[in-house]
């Protein structure tokens, strides 16, 4: 009996494996998915009087989106953040992550602001609330201040038409 | 054209390969002489047309053939030509040819050099591997032709990735393969064996060498792979128990435990199942490495062109092969017998004891490296599983084996009395111990210190030469004839394991200081500016603009001074290759008998600095050292003059289990 052991295991890890060629390993959900947004406070880049508040956001469909100005693929997604903005009641929002102000505002007067307002993460830790591994990464967040979905690295205008306008449109 | 002769040649290779799978298996099992003969000259016929695939695959590469898509992928024109061969096995494609082309040449090897052996046993053995070849043509065939057609024909290739660009990575993959392939003999053996129901020691004495020679092949690929991670990647680790790694690594374990276990059931007929069963996995490990690394179910930093319907057909195969040789295990291994019995203490339990050990480590290492999938696929969680559990848990368990490597030698067959093992390895012990405690005080601490840890890890270090030397000298000692003509009368198969077990304690000595005692540093330095670390000074001379044929780079000088006298200057660059626009940090390295001195190139940081990576390594080379003695014992094991002999004089053994008589020999 022990002799037929070796072919029983191996029939348990084929069957495991079967099953893992469905799943995507690359694919990470965000752990703060249907949580509430985590709190900002921070100062805006532009007016460092005000400051960005989630509660304040309530009531509306809105995206956070972190950016850099030392970041090449945000400046790459940033034409199709400018599309964006504002069509369709579309709010975006930024957070400028680990970045220096006054090369953030250069940034943005160069290539194009397509935010209402960007708060200025300077050491991060909000990026950490967030859960933020690299940039650029998009929050969706709900009218009740949830995170409802997770997109990290650039937008396409593929990736807005397919996967983030629909979960907006079902928010909105 | 010549891509479509390639596609021909495969399809040739394919009918071929299905003719040498069933008629001389058929002809094995009922006696039918003249399909038994077939065996042989389908294993060249196989080989020609595998190889003279590979050779149109080369041609159009070596041509600029950019109408052929696996070369417009994978090659450039202003690619040196060397690299554009080496780019054949650069990706997924092309590295399956060389993966069957290997597997027909070890074919051909058996082939050619088995005259020795009854011709109904060769025939099931080529039988075997013309099916592992059946399995590949086919996935190559239709899931994976290199030689696809790109219309219209791409006016440049896209380069090949600048990472494999390098000496290191044109041997890896060849060598690695040469390993993963050549345990498919071992495997073809075992299953010939139960096929015809004979697993005597006859069995096990074929196998040997042929299975040492994989193993030599398959640590040589390792220490390349190993040496290429270092050198290319810039982290200045050599190791990252990545789950490729670990997919090449487990074979070695298994392989290891495999070559150990084939000795007794060639000295005593004892641990018979167990080695059929060890072959059988080795093999079928290597098989799960090739499906981990080209199905996507694991995310690794070696991930090939990564597609689920390949995946699925390689499970398919790997379920085919292993399962089938699982479930003929199951039927046929409780007829094969025990073999010679032997006390609780004596070389076979010890040797038993070191087939739990190493099978156990490797099954760590598979738990490890599935787990983050089977933890996905049962609970939906993403999890990531790296070195702190591969350290915490493979190193505890390899100190037995350590330990036990140095008793085996010495200890007899059928039993070996303590106070006997203990008066032979006493001075063994002596010197290890000696060493773990005056070492210490003669290497430089490092930063952090010496910590139990490493001292037990050089006591290791120290008893895995001192009992192989000590081995040595007590079989010298006191012969008629004087200590010379006693050295020259020992079998090679003996110094190679004398030089293999050396070997793994300078491979331990040299990973413990490495890893544990390296100093390093990362900073901005001004041109002319200069650090110190470890001893060393470090002075950066700035960056000047260089061009390679197919990138351009900024190269840096550093000039590395001890004491005031000049050691090294180091000139790590920074690359973009143009094809790609991809950048690469190319990092310099002064390798040393004692120390490896490192510096890589960071990102530019404002005018004329620089960030620098620099790391003081001790006794880095010891580890690639030890590794190659390993290679070099199983090159000499597998190369003993008793297997050479049966070329000549011996009559081919008879079908029915007689044992072959061997020559009286003294141990190993």
């Amino acid at each position: 009996m022990r002799f037929k052991l070796p072919f029983a295991i191996f029939i348990v890890l084929a069957i495991l494996l079967a099953v893992g060629l469905r799943r995507d390993p690359k694919l990470l959900p965000s752990a703060l998915i249907d949580k509430p947004a985590p709190t900002i406070d921070l100062p805006l880049l532009h007016d460092s009087q005000q400051v960005l508040k989630v509660e304040s956001l309530r009531g509306q469909v809105w995206l956070l989106n972190v950016w850099a100005s030392w970041c090449a693929p945000c400046r790459d997604e940033l034409p199709v953040l400018l599309e964006l903005a504002g069509k369709d009641g579309v709010r975006l929002y930024g957070l400028n992550y680990k970045d220096k102000s006054d090369a953030a505002r250069t940034w943005l007067q160069r290539w194009g602001n397509p935010y209402l307002g960007s708060a200025v993460d300077s050491d991060g830790r909000i990026g950490i609330d967030y859960g933020v591994y690299g940039v650029p990464e998009t929050f969706v967040i709900d009218r009740a201040g949830r995170i409802r979905y997770k997109h990290p690295g650039p937008i396409t205008a593929e990736i807005w038409r397919d996967r983030l306008l629909p979960v907006v449109r079902s928010l909105q | 054209m010549i891509p479509e002769i390639g596609v021909f040649s495969l399809v040739l290779a394919l009918l071929v390969a299905l003719v040498q799978g069933t008629l001389p298996l058929a002809g094995a099992h009922w006696g039918v002489a003249g399909w038994v003969r077939l065996a042989r000259p389908a294993a060249l016929g196989q080989f020609v047309f595998a190889a003279m695939a590979f050779a149109c695959l080369a041609w159009s590469f070596l041509d600029n053939d950019f109408s052929v898509l696996y070369v417009a992928s994978n090659s450039h024109a202003e690619l040196p030509a060397a690299y554009r061969f080496a780019a054949v096995w650069g990706g997924h494609e092309g590295s399956m040819l060389l993966w069957l082309c290997l597997l027909t040449a070890w074919a051909l090897a058996v082939a050619l050099f088995s005259r020795q052996l009854p011709d109904a046993y060769v025939a099931r053995v080529l039988a075997v591997m013309a099916w592992l070849g059946v399995g590949f043509l086919l996935f190559l065939l239709f899931l994976s032709n290199p030689f696809t057609r790109l219309m219209p024909p791409a006016l440049e290739g896209r380069d090949l990735n600048p990472l494999l660009q390098d000496p290191g990575m044109v041997v890896h993959p060849p060598i690695l393969y040469m390993g993963y392939v050549g345990f498919s003999v071992a495997f073809a053996f075992a299953i010939a064996a139960l096929l015809s129901g004979e697993l005597n020691a006859a069995w096990a004495r074929w196998s040997r060498p042929w299975t040492v020679a994989a193993w030599m092949f398959l640590t040589l690929g390792i220490l390349l792979g190993s040496a290429w991670a270092y050198y290319v990647l810039g982290w200045g680790g050599w190791w990252f128990w990545d789950p490729v790694e670990n997919a090449s690594f487990m074979p070695w374990l298994v392989g290891t435990a495999l070559i150990h276990s084939l000795a007794v059931t060639e000295k005593r007929g004892a641990f018979r199942s167990w080695t059929v069963l060890l072959a059988i996995c080795t093999f079928s490990l290597s098989l799960l490495g090739t499906f981990l690394v080209r199905s996507g179910v694991l995310t690794s930093v070696h991930a090939f062109a990564v597609d689920p319907g390949r995946g699925l057909f390689i499970l398919a195969f790997m379920v085919a092969v292993v399962g089938g040789s699982l479930l003929l295990f199951g039927w046929r291994a409780p007829r094969i017998g025990l073999g010679g019995r032997f006390s609780v203490l004596s070389r076979e339990s010890l040797l038993l004891a070191n087939n739990v050990v190493l099978t156990v480590a490797a099954m760590a290492v598979l738990i490890g490296t599935l787990y983050p999938l089977a933890l996905d696929v049962l609970a939906g969680q993403k999890i990531s599983v790296g070195p702190p559990y591969f350290e915490a848990v493979f190193v505890p368990i390899m100190v037995p084996a350590i330990f036990l490597m140095g008793v085996g030698p010495v200890a007899r067959w059928k039993q070996a009395p303590l106070p006997e093992l203990a008066r032979r390895l006493r001075w063994a012990l002596a010197a290890s111990g000696a060493a773990a405690l005056l070492l210490p005080l003669t290497l430089p601490a490092g930063p952090r210190g010496w910590s139990a840890l490493s001292t037990f890890a050089l006591l290791l270090a120290g008893w895995a030469v001192a009992s192989a030397a000590t081995h040595a000298w007590q079989r010298f000692r006191g012969a008629p004839g004087g200590w010379l003509d006693r050295a020259r009368r020992q079998p090679r198969g003996w110094y190679g394991m004398l030089v293999a077990h050396a070997g793994i304690g300078v491979f331990i000595f040299g990973a413990t200081m490495a890893n544990g005692f390296d100093s390093r540093q990362e900073l901005k330095l001004q041109a002319g500016e200069s650090t110190a670390l470890a001893g060393f000074a470090f002075r950066f001379d700035g960056v000047a603009p260089v061009s390679g044929p197919n990138f351009d780079a900024q190269r840096a000088t550093v000039r590395v001074t001890r004491k005031g006298e000049a050691v090294a200057t180091l000139h790590p660059e920074k690359r973009i290759y143009r094809a790609r626009q991809m950048a690469l940090s190319q990092a310099a390295i002064d390798v040393g008998l004692t120390r490896d001195l490192f510096v890589a190139l960071g990102d530019p940081a404002g005018d004329e600095a620089w960030t620098l990576r620099i790391h003081v390594k001790p006794f880095m080379a010891w580890i690639w050292a030890g590794c190659l003695l390993m290679a070099l014992g199983g090159l000499l094991a597998a190369t003993d003059r008793r297997y050479r002999l049966d070329l000549a004089a011996r009559p081919a053994a008879v079908v029915g289990g007689a044992t072959a008589t061997l020559r009286p020999q003294e141990g190993a």
